[in-house]
């Protein structure tokens, strides 16, 4: 077995006063120490195991209640509640049983988010204790875990870590004399972001070519390998001891009412101290990016955040302080997605960091629906021929009518996606687009964004 | 009546599969094998062994060629083009040979407000290779722009290889990057 990686990294996943009462440590406990992925330190130091054992002696359908009660919501963008998704699996009946799979989704690929990572790296052991009470739940007969190709490393280490869980007895045959079996298998992609959309994934794993599948029917009907399945992000999985630990009505206390519990927020850009925050949902964006990550890094105004990943529309100032929870941002016209901040200063320049964006879907449109994989190239194109000065006033009009013949119209939210960042920056930021146009150059002074060698 | 003409066949574009560099290795190990019949074994479907066997494919053969491709479908028992449609689907399988310290720059945006395009800028022109060129003369370096590595809280990120090193990579850390390689600090590419 390839020896564990050991190099430390220079993340930031701490703030004064994280683990108070006030923004409690759920799951980045031990971010920063290389040794806690071992079983015997997640035993001694973070209760591990605790919740697994007394979920064990509950009902599975008492486990799904719990979720329920605790009203988590799924981490991996679409903000689904956790418990109500486990609830929409098949029961085996008398004349028709099932074999159910759990599926973990680490192919964390969304520009701007990386929690998972964290995670993976120094908490693997509270992801695979979720991922087995998880199973306990929906009485699945094995669980995968995908992660994306560039994490080799903590593809080792989740293997090995899942090795010592395996030899505890937490994981294989009769678990804990319960007399039930379940298994963890860990899969490895190949570098393809639009796996991270749950059927796409499922394809992955079967060893086909990354492609959404058409819903109905959905996963918790006809899954991986065409059995029944749940697809859950990292994170959401990651919680669940827990809340089970700390009990689902307890948990629920956290946040806000409709948008319970912590969750990791990843802060990139133009900040001073990125990293990775976990707070209570409902903590307003301006505290994360000014107390927290220390404001701008440059010296100069913050001009637009993107508060959900690369695919969630950007604010401008005025959203500035809009509490960072699923509806508030949905209300204002974003999406709370992965969680990913990305702050941009004044000098930022608008159109070059939309063509950034646009390029980046363009790539990774997987090319079965021609909206997304003939719109996105589209816009590419005119947002590079206005960065190159060589764009016409119609150009805007022409950029606004093609996000509506993409956005709805495809399979995957990845078409969407791609409309979220070029709307919001025309609305947004228009004059800019204007000058590019009539200047034949940037409106902001910022260092370019784009690189004269790439390969695109 | 005109009748048409025979197709010209000399001008003719390959095949898709014929326009793929070839690769020195034409068989998997015995190893290897094995490792694959493993994979096979562990999963419900034997079709779920494709991308880890091509995995494994680009560590033996140093890249995923058409013989590369060929022997995975053999050892798997599925069709060829099944695996052709795979391999030429996910980026990390690299179609052309690539150096033996294959740098991964990182141009998304989290990377890009923190400077990565003049970092790609500069390992271009430490490494003599421009993006998608093949290695420099020596076999040594080859360059690639890569989409989100998640390492934007510490970008710009580059990837050497199959290990993401991330630590906020300027000019003076990417020199240092490239010494340790040719030190051999870093897991190689293939064996």
């Amino acid at each position: 077995m390839a020896a564990i990686r050991t190099k430390p990294d220079p993340q930031i996943y701490t703030f004064p006063g994280f683990g108070t009462d006030k923004f409690p440590n759920l799951m980045l406990r031990g971010a920063g120490d290389l040794d806690n992925w071992h079983l015997k330190t997640y035993e001694q130091k973070h209760e591990g195991y605790v919740a697994l054992k007394a979920a064990l002696k509950l009902e599975p359908v008492a486990v799904v209640e719990e979720m329920k009660t605790s009203g988590i919501r799924g981490r991996g963008g679409a903000g689904f509640p956790c418990g109500l998704k486990w609830s929409f699996m098949p029961k085996d009946t008398a004349d028709r049983k099932f074999t159910r799979y759990l599926v973990c989704n680490g192919d964390e690929g969304e520009p701007g988010t990386f929690k998972d990572r964290a995670i993976l790296e120094y908490n693997p052991h509270q992801l695979i204790e979720g991922m087995i009470i998880g199973g306990w739940a929906m009485q699945c007969a094995k669980g995968f875990v995908y992660i994306r190709g560039e994490f080799l490393w903590l593809v080792e280490k989740l293997e090995a870590a899942i090795q010592q869980a395996r030899d505890a007895g937490y994981l294989g045959k009769n678990i804990l004399g319960t007399g039930w079996d379940y298994d963890i298998l860990v899969y490895r992609g190949a570098g393809a972001y639009i796996c991270g959309e749950e059927t796409a994934l499922l394809n992955s794993l079967e060893g086909r070519r990354g492609e959404p599948r058409v819903k109905p029917p959905f996963p918790a009907a006809k899954g991986a390998f065409g059995q029944p399945t749940t697809v859950n992000n990292v994170e959401t999985l990651a919680a669940v001891p827990p809340i089970l630990r700390m009990g689902g009505a307890e948990y629920a206390k956290l946040g806000t009412p409709k948008n319970t519990g912590t969750r990791i927020f990843g802060v990139s850009g133009h900040v001073k101290r990125p990293g990775l925050f976990e707070l209570p949902l409902g903590t307003p964006m301006d505290f994360v990016v000014n107390e927290l990550a220390g404001g701008s890094s440059t010296g100069r105004k913050i001009k637009a955040i993107i508060p959900g990943g690369a695919s969630a529309p950007m604010f401008d100032e005025k959203d500035f302080d809009c509490p960072l929870d699923f509806d508030t941002v949905k209300a204002r016209g974003s999406m709370a997605g992965s969680g990913g901040l990305i702050c941009m200063d004044e000098d930022t320049c608008m159109v070059q960091a939309t063509l950034r964006l646009i390029r980046f879907y363009a790539h990774e449109s997987c090319g079965q629906c021609t909206p997304c994989r003939e719109g996105c190239n589209w816009m590419e194109m005119v947002l590079h021929r206005i960065e190159h000065g060589e764009g016409r006033m119609e150009d805007l009009d022409l950029l606004a009518s093609l996000t509506p013949r993409i956005g709805l119209r495809t399979l995957c939210p990845l078409g969407d996606a791609a409309c979220g960042p070029m709307d919001s920056a025309l609305q947004k930021f228009r004059h800019e687009f204007e000058h590019h146009i009539t200047h034949k150059t940037c409106y902001a002074t910022g260092s370019r964004l784009l690189s004269t060698v790439g390969a695109h | 009546m005109n009748h048409p003409l025979p197709p010209d066949t000399a001008n003719e574009p390959l095949a898709p599969g014929q326009r793929l560099p070839d690769s020195e290795r034409k068989e998997f190990s015995p190893e290897a094998l094995v490792e694959i019949q493993a994979i096979m074994a562990k999963f419900p479907d034997k079709l779920a062994a494709t991308l880890p066997a091509l995995h494994i494919a680009q560590r033996e053969f140093g890249f995923v060629s058409l013989a590369a491709m060929k022997a995975v479908a053999q050892a798997i028992g599925i069709p060829e083009g099944h695996v052709f449609g795979v391999a030429t689907f996910y980026t990390m399988y690299q179609k052309a040979p690539v150096g033996r310290f294959h740098l991964q720059v990182c141009t998304n945006i989290s990377c890009a407000l923190r400077g990565a395009a003049q970092l790609l800028e500069k390992v271009c022109e430490k490494t003599g290779v421009k993006p998608g060129q093949g290695p420099s003369a020596d076999g040594l370096w080859s360059v690639e722009e890569v989409e989100c590595l998640a390492g934007c809280g510490s970008g710009p990120c580059v990837q050497v290889n199959h290990d993401v090193y991330d630590e906020f990579v300027d000019e003076k850390k990417l020199l240092e990057v490239m010494e340790a390689c040719k030190r051999g600090d870093y897991r190689p590419w293939a064996k």
